[in-house]
This record gives structure tokens, C-alpha cells and sequence, in this order.
């Protein structure tokens, strides 16, 4: 410690001294009382520190560590299963939805199928009586057409015959021609 | 600490190796002149770096964990580290029942951690270094855990030195030698702490001394950085071997029965 202001002599001295005595200082007992004595008082010291504030203290500290983390885990698995309870939530809502808006489409094809379906029935109905009506007409103009061309050979025959110079009697004329169209027919 | 002195004596008689390995640990009184006689209450170096073990101890362990935080500070972490090593050798050695004890091995360990860390420091003195103090220790160890095997056991821990599992007519012979070992315990506890560091810091000053050599000082000074490094280490694991040793000793105090 101090032996930087000692003189060279008592260097020499101290060592003489220590050389006249035992060679280590560590076997000088005139220092065992002094060292032991403030040895106890050192570890006392030190004891009485550290049972009283240190060790509770970092005990404490630790303690409250340990539970801060079992909290913060257990907060964690907490939120974990709250997710995963909203995820399957969600799942589910996406399941309900997609299986409500399978149902809507099809209630809505087969809406739009029986309506083309009545639509259907309805022109075909309309289409049917239109051809009936169009028969009729035709079976008409036919039968006029018919009528007509009996008229028309009989006034034929007639004047054929008149131009002939016979005086046919018309009753037979008509009822030849109607013969003749009868044949035909 | 002797390189000062060994330097003014090279100036007295130049070309002779003159070496003073011991000089640094000799107990001066602090204040006032060399020589003066140390009694028991005066205040040496022995008592500046006990007290400097002391504070260090109190500045980690105390004003390190004001905060009581939470998260730790880097001096809080280092504390819980110390704290959380100590402890567990308690716990693992002795089991819960030694964790009553946890304090007073705590306090040993810590003590002689910051006296050989501290001893390392240029110029200090180094207070595990001398018979007085690691015997104190080691003495204190020995008592304490005789005493807790007496109160634990009763005369149960006598069991201690009777081998059951030994042939019955070695019993007496194995009885003999284990109390020979038993009473040896406090004599190797505080001789391999003191001597493993009276060793190495002597081992730096002759190194220290061969330093007057011109040709050799380069190789003294690798020397002793080498040295130095060695007892870095030996500081740590001097402490460690103590302090767990103390445990041993405390576990058989508390389960006699092998």
C-alpha cells in the first residue's frame, strides 16, 4: 500500500525484520487478532446485509418474476383459446353462409324453372288454339273453293250447252255436272 | 506491495536479483508509520479490503437491486445470477433443508469471491490469502456443521463414520480413518484456499522480480500476465471449491447416513 514513500533503508529494514521472523507473514501470530477480529466483524456485517435486505429482496424479486411469467403464459393460452373459439365461429358462419346461398340459388332456379315452365304451357296453349283457328280458316276456304267450282262447271255446262243450240232442261245439266265432279271427287 | 521496493533496492545494489515474493502480504496499520505494532483493533489493510469486500457485496446485492425490477438492470441480473448459483448448489447438494443455511454460505461465498477478485487488483492486499482468515472460515464451518449434526441427529450422526454398508470387522477400522478425515476437513478447507492464493500472487512477484533482467523482462512480463490469468481463475474457483465444500459438509450433517 504506502511503500511507494518508503526509503530504500527501510525496505532493506522491513525486510531484515521480516527475514529476523518468521518468513511469511501469513505465520506471524501477533497478526492473527487483528485479522480475525475484523474478519468477524466483516462476515457480520455482511451476514446481517444480506439476511436482512439482499436475499429477501431478490428472493421477492424473483418470485414476482416467476409469477408475472406462469400470469403472462397462462394469459396467453387464455387468448389462444379465444381465437381459436373464433375461428371455428367463423368457420361456421362461412359454412352457414355458403349453405344459405346454395339454398337461395336453388330455390330461385326452380322459381325461374316453374315460371318458364307456365310460360311455356301458355305460348304452346296459345300456339295450339292459333293452329285450330288456321285449320278452320282452311277447311272454309276449301270448302267454298269446292262450292264454287260446282257453281262454276254447272254455269259452264249450261252455257256450254246453250251454245250448242240445245235447250237443255238445267236441272239435268246440274245434275250431270254434279255426276261428273261426284266421279271425280 | 514489493515490485516498488524491489525496484529502489536495484538501486542500491545493481546487477542482484533481489526478490520480496511475501512482502504484499504483511499487515500494516493503515494509518500512521511502518512498524507500528497491528493490535486487534487497529485498523490495517486487512481491514480496508475486508471492508472494500464488504461494500462491493452490499453495492451488488443491495444498491445493484434497489430497483426490484421486473425486468433487471444489467447489476440486478448479474445479483440474481450470483444469487440463483448460490442457491441452487444449496438446493442440490443439501436439499430443501440446507436452504435454511442459504444466507451464512451465501455470505462465506460472496466474501471470498470479492477478497481474491479484489486481491488482483495492483497494490492490494489480498485478506484470503493468510492461514488466519481462511482458517477462521473454514473453522466456522467445521463448528457450525458439527453443532447441526448434533441438534439434527443426535447421536444418529455418529452413523456418519459407521460404514453399514462395510464388512462388519473393517467397520471399526473405516470408523477411525473417517474421523481421521472428518477432523483433517477444516485443515484442507482453509490450507487449499490460502495456499492456492499465496501460490499464484507470490508466483507474480518473483516473476515480477526476474523483470530487473533486461533480457528476461519481456518473458517476466508474458510470465505474468500468464500467471495473472491463471488467477482470474483460481480467484473463481477458489471460492466455488469453498463453497460448495461447505454444502458437502452441510449435507452430512443433515443425512449422516451415507
Amino acid at each position: 500500500m504506502a511503500t511507494e514513500t518508503i526509503t530504500a533503508e527501510e525496505a532493506l529494514a522491513v525486510h531484515g525484520a521480516e527475514a529476523a521472523g518468521p518468513g511469511m507473514p501469513q505465520l506471524d501470530v501477533s497478526s492473527f487478532p487483528n485479522q480475525i477480529f475484523w474478519l468477524l466483524v466483516t462476515l457480520g456485517v455482511i451476514y446481517f446485509v444480506l439476511s436482512r435486505f439482499a436475499l429477501p429482496r431478490i428472493g421477492a424479486v424473483l418470485a414476482e418474476r416467476a409469477g408475472t411469467i406462469t400470469n403472462d403464459i397462462a394469459a396467453a393460452e387464455e387468448l389462444r383459446h379465444r381465437a381459436r373459439e373464433a375461428e371455428t365461429a367463423y368457420d361456421k358462419a362461412l359454412a352457414d353462409a355458403r349453405a344459405e346461398a346454395n339454398r337461395i340459388v336453388a330455390e330461385t332456379k326452380a322459381q325461374i324453372q316453374a315460371d318458364l315452365d307456365a310460360e311455356i304451357e301458355k305460348a304452346d296453349a296459345q300456339i295450339a288454339a292459333k293452329t285450330a283457328e288456321s285449320q278452320a280458316a282452311i277447311d272454309e276456304i276449301r270448302e267454298s273453293a269446292a262450292r264454287n267450282v260446282s257453281e262454276v262447271a254447272r254455269d259452264v255446262a249450261r252455257e256450254i250447252v246453250a251454245a250448242f243450240g240445245a235447250d237443255a232442261d238445267a236441272a239435268k245439266v246440274d245434275a250431270a255436272v254434279d255426276a261428273k265432279l261426284g266421279e271425280r271427287a | 506491495m514489493a515490485t516498488e521496493a524491489v525496484a529502489l533496492v536495484e538501486g542500491e545494489e545493481p546487477g542482484g536479483l533481489v526478490f520480496h515474493p511475501f512482502d504484499q502480504f504483511e499487515i500494516k496499520p493503515l494509518f500512521g508509520e511502518i512498524g507500528d505494532p497491528v493490535s486487534w483493533y487497529t485498523i490495517s489493510n486487512a481491514t480496508f479490503w475486508m471492508a472494500m469486500a464488504a461494500l462491493c457485496v452490499i453495492g451488488l446485492l443491495v444498491i445493484g437491486t434497489r430497483g426490484r425490477a421486473v425486468i433487471p438492470s444489467r447489476v440486478q441480473s448479474a445479483a440474481e445470477l450470483v444469487y440463483g448459483f448460490v442457491y441452487k448448489m444449496v438446493e442440490d447438494v443439501t436439499g430443501k433443508e440446507g436452504l435454511k443455511y442459504f444466507p451464512w454460505i451465501m455470505t462465506l461465498f460472496l466474501f471470498i469471491l470479492f477478497s481474491n477478485y479484489l486481491g488482483l487488483l495492483p497494490l492490494a492486499f489480498t485478506p484470503t490469502s493468510h492461514i488466519a482468515v481462511t482458517a477462521v472460515l473454514a473453522l466456522g464451518v467445521f463448528i457450525t456443521v458439527t453443532v447441526i449434526g448434533f441438534v439434527k441427529n443426535g447421536m444418529a450422526f455418529l452413523g456418519l463414520f459407521w460404514m453399514k454398508e462395510a464388512p462388519l470387522f473393517l467397520r471399526p477400522v473405516i470408523a477411525i480413518i473417517e474421523v481421521i478425515s472428518y477432523f483433517v476437513r477444516p485443515v484442507s478447507h482453509s490450507i487449499r484456499l490460502a495456499g492456492n492464493l499465496v501460490a499464484g500472487h507470490a508466483m507474480i512477484k518473483v516473476f515480477a522480480g526476474f523483470a530487473a533482467i533486461a533480457a528476461l523482462s519481456p518473458l517476466s512480463v508474458v510470465a505474468i500476465t500468464a500467471i495473472y490469468g491463471l488467477e482470474v481463475l483460481v480467484a473463481g474457483i477458489q471460492a466455488y471449491v469453498f463453497t460448495i465444500l461447505t454444502c458437502i459438509y452441510l449435507k452430512d450433517a443433515l443425512h449422516p447416513s451415507h
